[in-house]
């Protein structure tokens, strides 16, 4: 459980954090409800919800049954008639058989009635690999949402940034992705309780300040890139700074530009595939705006180009790991 | 074609008296009002087919020609309080819905005045005003929309119900078997209005549904469903009326099968005679015209003929006025191309600046935004 540090600062995971964002959303607002399978009795499959279908009750806490097209939609309905429904859908992975929901009508409904209608829903989810789950549950799509006008999408990389993204996309009036990580649900860290805590949707942060490259990152990415940016620290003297995207829809390049002008370099680092992803639109973004700053070709590691393997060796070869995210910044580096 | 109804297993099937009582209309439908509609709808969708044809309207232009019996019916039977969601052959449900016929023409002619701002189009028309949350496009994904409007309703305690219209086509899509489902577990006021009319584009009821009556496939979900005449406007009225009203006041969800047919192709680009006998539509056309056999009732029950002569006159003149009106209607600006993307206009702004080539200035907007606040 969380324990207090200092007054009003707590230690606390990002499981933690995001409950407390629900609870504190739910106590405030009563538009605010949360659906999908297993979040009430059952305590949610990644116990994210663990405590609120006891303290808020069945109407709050909506379980649903295996139905992802369903119940999806009926967010967008319900959203569309003034609730805030929070759709949690248990892996990334199965928002496929709700993609029509989510692309076709939750992304659409304000433009194509023309502005008379939003829809603010929030749809939570984990990605990400590492745990031998192989191809079907080993996927991180948010390049992909990210794609898409009328959505927004947040990945936060720390408990913080869980509670405070979570809590501006229940108060956005429009539908938001938040992409949790499976790797990231122990990982703790410092939340101040004592404040509101929201943290602006579209808004980067420097993670970790450096002057000789700049690694751009979202998610458990970011974890990896502090490592790696030690292990380039304490090896082979470079100083590395850690751009934490924190929002991919909107994207916030200034901040990105703004180490790129300082670094001269740029290495841009994601858990999913890197063809057609997330780190193809930032380094193009980079190559345009900081085109005059850089010394070196913008870099970028991803996941392997395959399905998900289930063999532990194959497993850790197709991950981005921190050793393939260190060569590649001493080759963006020149070293 | 005689009404039959089919009742499953329910909680109010098992109260025959409650039943009894729930199906007693609530309101008679008043026929002459009925056929002001279903003219109106006619005449406006007559004149949509000449404009579609001049280029005057653009993208798919899906008509329901012959269906209007079906639609006035069902929507006469609507409450205030109550949402209709359609599928994209929707002009005559907006229509009936009272939305003007000069904001559907201008929505048609994709102009600044239209019922969605010109974003929509024939498949998108939208009068949250009136409760109408909009005609989608992909076939079966306004089902569990519907479910979501009820289950809105019911959290807020509110006595409302949805009707939810869809064609034949959607009812073997996942979304079909999905938003039935929940609304059955979760008990809600949504009634699911199935228009068959024989067509799912060119392809049969018959070779698409292992199941082709319909309404038999409310089995499954413990709701009761039930077929219509959909050309007899009372009698789809009455169906409506009860169904939606047990859903009002026992958030019983139904099925309600409307046996109707379209005289036109699947738009307005098909010719509708691949699939179909010219003798087929004739026969429809002949003896089967909702507006003809309500005329033909209203003269049996003494209506004058003038009386019935001034509906088509006053539908042909505001057919006329809602054509000028669009007509006269500006395109919207293309300075307008990105509104409406998001709610929050100075969210606009910082979308604004992820065009190709637009490098920088989130965070800049951001600053500005708290500063403000």
């Amino acid at each position: 459980m969380a324990s207090e540090t200092a007054a009003g600062v707590e230690t606390m995971t990002y499981r933690e954090a995001l409950r407390l964002a629900m609870r504190e959303e739910l106590e405030r607002d009563p538009s605010v409800f949360l659906m999908g399978e297993e979040i009430g009795v059952f305590q949610g499959s990644y116990k994210v919800t663990a405590g609120l279908f006891d303290d808020f009750g069945p109407e709050r806490v909506m379980e649903t049954p295996i139905s992802e097209e369903g119940f999806v939609g009926a967010a967008v309905g319900a959203a569309m008639s003034g609730m805030r429904p929070v759709a949690e859908i248990m892996t990334l992975n199965f928002i496929l058989v709700a993609m029509d929901q989510v692309v076709n009508h939750a992304a659409k409904v304000r433009y194509m009635f023309g502005g008379q209608v939003g829809v603010p829903l929030v749809i939570r989810t984990p990605n990400g690999a590492g745990n031998q789950l192989t191809a079907q549950h080993s996927q991180s799509f948010e390049g992909w949402f990210a794609n898409v006008p009328g959505l927004k999408v947040v990945a936060p990389a720390t408990p913080a940034d869980a509670r405070g993204l979570l809590k501006a996309a229940i108060r956005d009036d429009d539908p938001v992705l938040v992409v949790e990580n499976l790797q990231l649900y122990k990982a703790k860290g410092e939340v101040d309780t004592s404040v509101d805590g929201e943290v602006p949707i579209g808004l980067a942060r420097v993670a970790r300040a450096g002057t000789d490259l700049t690694l751009v990152a979202h998610s458990f990415a970011v974890t990896r890139c502090l490592h790696v940016a030690e292990q380039l620290q304490d090896e082979h003297g470079i100083s590395a700074e850690v751009v934490d995207l924190r929002s991919l829809r909107p994207l916030d390049m200034e901040t990105v530009a703004a180490s790129v002008a300082k670094t001269n370099r740029a290495l841009c680092v994601e858990e999913g595939w890197a063809s057609y992803g997330v780190t193809a639109e930032v380094a193009s973004r980079i190559s345009t705006a900081c085109f005059d700053d850089l010394d070196a070709p913008v870099g970028r590691v991803g996941m392997a180009e395959v399905p998900m393997p289930y063999a532990k060796s194959l497993e850790d070869a197709a991950l981005p790991h921190e050793a393939k995210i260190l060569s590649a910044a001493l080759e963006v580096c020149g070293a | 074609m005689a009404t039959t109804r089919r009742r499953t297993q329910s909680r109010s099937a098992r109260r025959p008296d409650a039943v009894a009582a729930a199906h007693a209309p609530q309101r008679p439908l008043d026929l002459l009002a009925a056929l002001r509609d279903m003219t109106l709808i006619r005449l406006f969708e007559q004149e949509a087919e000449r404009q579609y044809k001049r280029a005057r309207i653009g993208g798919y232009c899906h008509l329901a020609i012959g269906q209007e019996a079906a639609t006035v019916g069902a929507v006469a039977a609507l409450q205030p309080q109550d949402k209709l969601l359609t599928s994209y052959r929707s002009h005559g449900f907006a229509l009936a819905r009272g939305t003007s016929p000069q904001a559907v023409m201008a929505e048609l002619f994709g102009r600044e005045d239209g019922c969605a701002a010109g974003r929509g189009g024939s498949m998108h028309l939208l009068d949250p005003d009136r409760g109408y949350l909009g005609g989608w496009g992909i076939v079966a994904g306004q089902l569990p929309i519907a479910t979501g409007v009820a289950l809105a309703g019911v959290k807020r305690g509110e006595k409302m119900a949805v009707l939810c219209e869809l064609g034949d086509g959607a009812v073997n899509m996942g979304a079909w078997h999905e938003a039935l489902n929940l609304a059955a577990v979760w008990r809600l006021p949504v009634v699911f209005a199935v228009f068959n009319n024989g067509y799912g584009m060119g392809t049969t009821v018959d070779q698409a549904s292992a199941e082709p009556e319909i309404h038999k496939r409310a089995a499954a979900f413990r709701m009761p469903g039930e077929r219509v005449d959909g050309q007899d406007v009372e009698a789809v009225h009455a169906a409506a009326d009860a169904l939606l009203q047990r859903a009002r006041e026992d958030r019983q969800p139904a099925v309600l099968e409307v046996m109707t047919y379209r005289l036109r192709g699947h738009s307005v680009a098909d010719a509708g005679t691949a699939y179909r006998t010219k003798d087929e539509v004739e026969e429809w056309a002949s003896k089967r015209d909702p507006l003809a056999l309500a005329t033909q009732k209203l003269l049996a029950a003494g209506v004058a003929e003038g009386e019935l002569d001034a509906v088509a006159r006053e539908a042909q003149e505001a057919v006329d006025a809602a054509v000028a009106f669009a007509d006269a209607s500006p395109q919207p600006s293309v300075d307008t191309l990105a509104e409406f993307v998001y709610g929050d206009p100075r969210t606009a702004e910082q979308f604004a600046r992820m065009a190709p080539g637009a490098p920088a200035g989130e965070a800049q907007v951001i600053a500005q935004l708290q500063q403000a606040a």
